[in-house]
Order: C-alpha cells, then structure tokens, then sequence
C-alpha cells in the first residue's frame, strides 16, 4: 500500500471520509487531480460540490450553473404570501468559491463521454460527473399554457421572476377577488408546495384583502398533507378556500391566458389572480444528454445515483428517479451528500458503503402554524427503501404550541440548509 | 522535507488509520454501516453545518455525546417529548445513534 503525503494530509484532515470510515486510504494515481463536474448550483448541486471538496480537497470540482444568484424554491411561497422580500431567498456563490469550488457562470447543453460542454462552447473534462438539473415543463400538456403564457399567468414553480409577478398580481388584486389555481400531476417538485402556497395567499388575504377567495383545480385524487392542510384550512381560513379535485371537476384541459380562465372537463372558471403550475419532467440537459427514460425522469443506481444510461454521470434531486423519495430541496441537498462520499470512494477504487438519507418536507401553514411530514431511508436488497416505522407527519392532534414550534423550525431548517449549502 | 520523516509520517497515517478502526465502534458493529461522517451530514440540514443550526433547531456541535445518545434513544422510544426528532430517531439503529453522538460531540462549539 502506498500513501502519499498529498492524501496523508487528507487523511488527517476532520472531513476525511478514509479516517472517520477506518479503512486506510489508497492512493491509486500520482499527478493530476481528479476532475468532478458538477451541473447545477440549487440544493443537489451546490451541495454536491461543496461536499466533494470537504471529502477530498484535492479533487478538482467545477461547478456550472447559468444565474449569478440562485433563488430557492422553499421560502418562494412565503414571498409569494409577504412573509419575507426576495433578498432572503436570494443565494450567492462565493461561498462555494472559498470552499475551492471553480464556480463557472454558462449553461451546460451536454454531458457525454467523459466531456461537459456549455452553450459558450467551453468543454470541461470530467471523471466523473453530478447532474442536478431540476424540473422543466411539459409546455404542450395543456391546450393555451405555453411559456409566453406563463408571462400572464405565472406558474411560480421555479423561483425568480415567476415568484415577483405572481406576488406582484396578488398586492395588485381588489379586495373580494379571486386566487385562481390549478395543481400539477404527480410526479412534481415539492408535493406539499401547492398546499402550503394556497395557505400563504389565505394568510395574505386573511390579513389585507378578507373578502378574497381560494378556488383550486387539482387533476389528482389527493394531495400531499391532506388532512393537516383541510384541518388547518377549516381553523384559520374558514370558508376560503373551494378545493375541487379530480371527482369534482379538477381537472384543467385548457387554459384562455387572456380571460384568465380555466377550462375544466364540465365548466370554466375565472379568476382575477391565476396560476398555473404545469405537469414537469427531468431538466433539459438531462434529456439532451440522454440521461431520461420513458418517463421523462432519470433512473439511477439507488446507492451511487449513477446513471444506468451513462457510465460516471450521477444524477440527483428532482430530476431523478429516487422513490420513494420525494422530489424536494431536502432530498437533493442529502442525496448530493451521499453521492459526493460514493463519488470520493468510487474514484479511489472502493465501494461505498450504505447510508441513511432523511427527508423532512416542512409546510407553513400560517407564521405561526408549520406542518412536516418526515422519512428516513435505507437500503434493503440494494433498494432504497422507507424504513418502517421511522417518519411520518405531525399529528393531527397536535397543539398549538406543537405547531407554533414547527413553524419555528421551517424558519430555522431554511436558515440551516441554506448556510449548509451557500455559506 | 526529508526520506525519514516522510517515512515517518507514512507510518504515522497507518497507525491512525487502524487505531480509528479499532476505536470506531459503527464500524465494530456493522461492517456495512456509513461512515459516521457520511451519516452525520444528512442531520445538518436543519442542524446546520457541523451542527451548527441557525434559530430555533438545536444546535448539536460539541454537546456531550451522552446527553446525545439518550436523547436519540428518548426519542426513539417515545420516552423524551418531540416535535420531528420523534419521527427521525427511529429510523436508526443503537450503532449508528453512537457514532452520530460521539461525531457531534467532537466539532467545534
């Protein structure tokens, strides 16, 4: 066995995965660095190549992400109901930058053969690569909803200019107006979302405009934290909110973006604010670069996340196909964890070992009203699996004080996740 | 730097490495479980890096490593009041509860 001064000062360094796993580290190549390229800076990206460096500082991590500033999805609903201004959602890269990440500001349009290249024409090798491109949409799934129409009635399901302009049409809303929203299909982004987006403008209009109203249109038979959302509807926003699901006409077929109207399968519904979230799919370089299937979502090795359909591509968050994980910020920020260690390991020749991964989806309901559904993960039989008996939601028979501290704790989990991946 | 204490230093890493087995009780446990590290860094999330959580979420850097382990075994068993940690604890085994609290125990306050 040969160790290196180079990996000796890894290997004594506090992130060093060889040290703290107890099995000694092999140096397997002299010289060059290994390269990682890492396609995406949100939740699995940025976390993805921070992680890399804290694992092995010597490898050479570039980080490709098109936006100088990232703006988070969790916490757009509560700029969405005036809880916070868009400067807290709102994250930099020169955090990644002192961690030694090479942060390059372009957009990738493929990942193949060992080689990312951007839209500038720059190519950036790689011996491995992390692929975290989140959702795009299915524009052509309903009749009238296209991207142009998206700038009449905002979809607000990536965070930026979407999130201001929904914002910006609710402040301008009349009093005794009506929030007009239609759902997506499953699978999609953060399926508490739409529950706890529809809680926001109620808090808003309970508080600024009370003779508003609510009407959602949702293509599904249930949605994420029902019973917590009905129960916490029927004690702060009575009245409100008219929820129609599949069985009740819920099913938006198409969409007239300059009367503001949606079409339902038996009737038309008209509101002065209207959003339309659209069904999705795997981010566009994942389906450039070949990395979807069928679906339009990417399969994955559930311990490595490495791709079945390119060899040394991994694929995280949204875009992949992790169940029974759900597609949400959480999920992206501890599967890039995993993979950033599976990524060290794998590049030096050994075998990641099986961890547990955790998502826990917090819901504000009200300031001082959260709801959480949580799971814990492993591995049975090389699956990932929800492991029995761990996880689950907050009661229904929770108290006040309960939920006061479970909105206390959505304010912290943000504050903690967000320093945890930006710095 | 020179042949010896490179050589010396060579030596030094292999030591440590093989002391961290020994002394690593996950990895006398279960051959198969994560580094503590690895297992760890999913609890920063809302911990905060290194356990350093912002708000109201405990922060868990360089507390007491027992009052950790009793806490995630309160937890578990229902005997400690919770609000999410409840849910979470029992997703994990007696090991991996001990390597958790003795990694939280070591970082920086």
């Amino acid at each position: 066995m040969i160790i290196s001064r180079r990996r000796f000062g890894h290997m004594v360094g506090a992130g060093s995965l060889a040290v703290l796993a107890g099995i000694p580290a092999v140096n397997i190549a002299h010289g060059a660095a290994a390269k990682v390229v890492v396609v995406g800076g949100g939740f699995g990206g940025a976390t993805a190549a921070r992680y890399l460096k804290r694992f092995d500082n010597s490898l050479d991590v570039t980080l490709v992400e098109p936006d100088h500033k990232f703006i988070t999805c969790p916490f757009s609903n509560s700029v969405i109901g005036g809880l916070h201004d868009m400067a807290y959602i709102t994250k930099g890269y020169d955090g990644l930058r002192a961690a030694g990440v090479k942060v390059i500001h372009d957009r990738a349009t493929m990942v193949d053969a060992g080689t990312v290249t951007l839209l500038s024409g720059a190519q950036f090798p790689y011996d491995r690569a992390v692929v975290s491109p989140g959702v795009d949409f299915k524009w052509t799934a309903v009749e009238g909803y296209s991207e142009a129409a998206a700038e009449k009635i905002p979809h607000a399901w990536q965070a930026g200019r979407q999130t201001v302009l929904l914002r910006k049409q609710l402040q301008a809303m009349p009093d005794g107006g009506i929030f007009l929203m239609s759902a997506p299909p499953n699978p999609f982004r953060c399926p508490p979302g739409t529950g706890e987006r529809i809680s926001l403008v109620a808090h808003y209009f309970k508080t600024h405009k009370p003779k508003s109203k609510i009407i959602v249109l949702d293509p599904k038979d249930n949605f994420s934290k029902e019973d917590l959302f009905r129960q916490a509807w029927a004690r702060r926003y009575k009245g409100m909110i008219d929820y129609h699901k599949v069985e009740d006409d819920g099913r938006v077929i198409r969409v007239d973006a300059e009367a503001n109207t949606f079409f339902t399968d038996f009737g038309a519904y008209k509101g002065d604010v209207a959003n339309f979230i659209p069904a999705q799919k795997a981010g566009a370089i994942a389906v450039a670069s070949g990395l979807t299937d069928e679906t339009a979502w990417c399969p994955i090795d559930p311990l490595t996340f490495e791709s079945p359909r390119q060899k040394n591509v991994h694929v995280i968050g949204d875009a992949a196909i992790a169940n029974p994980m759900p597609k949400s910020g959480f999920s992206a920020n501890t599967q890039a964890k995993i993979v950033a260690a599976a990524v060290v390991e794998l590049l030096q020749g050994r075998q990641p070992g099986a961890p547990k991964l955790i998502n826990t989806c917090y819901s504000l309901v009200a300031p001082d009203y959260g709801i959480s559904i949580a799971a814990v993960y492993g591995y049975e039989k090389g699956n990932l699996v929800s492991i029995h008996d761990a996880g689950g939601l907050t009661p229904m028979d929770a108290d006040a004080k309960h939920l006061e501290r479970e909105a206390a704790f959505t304010e912290s989990w943000y504050r903690s996740i967000s320093a945890d991946i930006w710095g | 730097m020179t042949v010896k204490s490179r050589l010396t230093t060579t030596v030094l890493a292999l030591v440590l490495t093989m002391l961290s087995a020994l002394l690593d009780p996950g990895h006398a446990a279960s051959g198969e479980m994560a580094p503590p590290a690895v297992l760890a860094n999913t609890c920063f999330a809302c911990h905060g890096p290194d356990g350093q959580a912002k708000g109201e979420i405990p922060v868990l850097a360089g507390k007491d490593g027992a009052f950790i382990q009793s806490a995630l075994k309160g937890f578990r068993d229902g005997s400690r009041p919770a609000t999410i940690m409840n849910r979470i604890a029992k997703g994990y085994s007696e090991a991996e509860i001990a390597a958790l609290a003795e990694y939280f125990e070591q970082r920086k306050k």
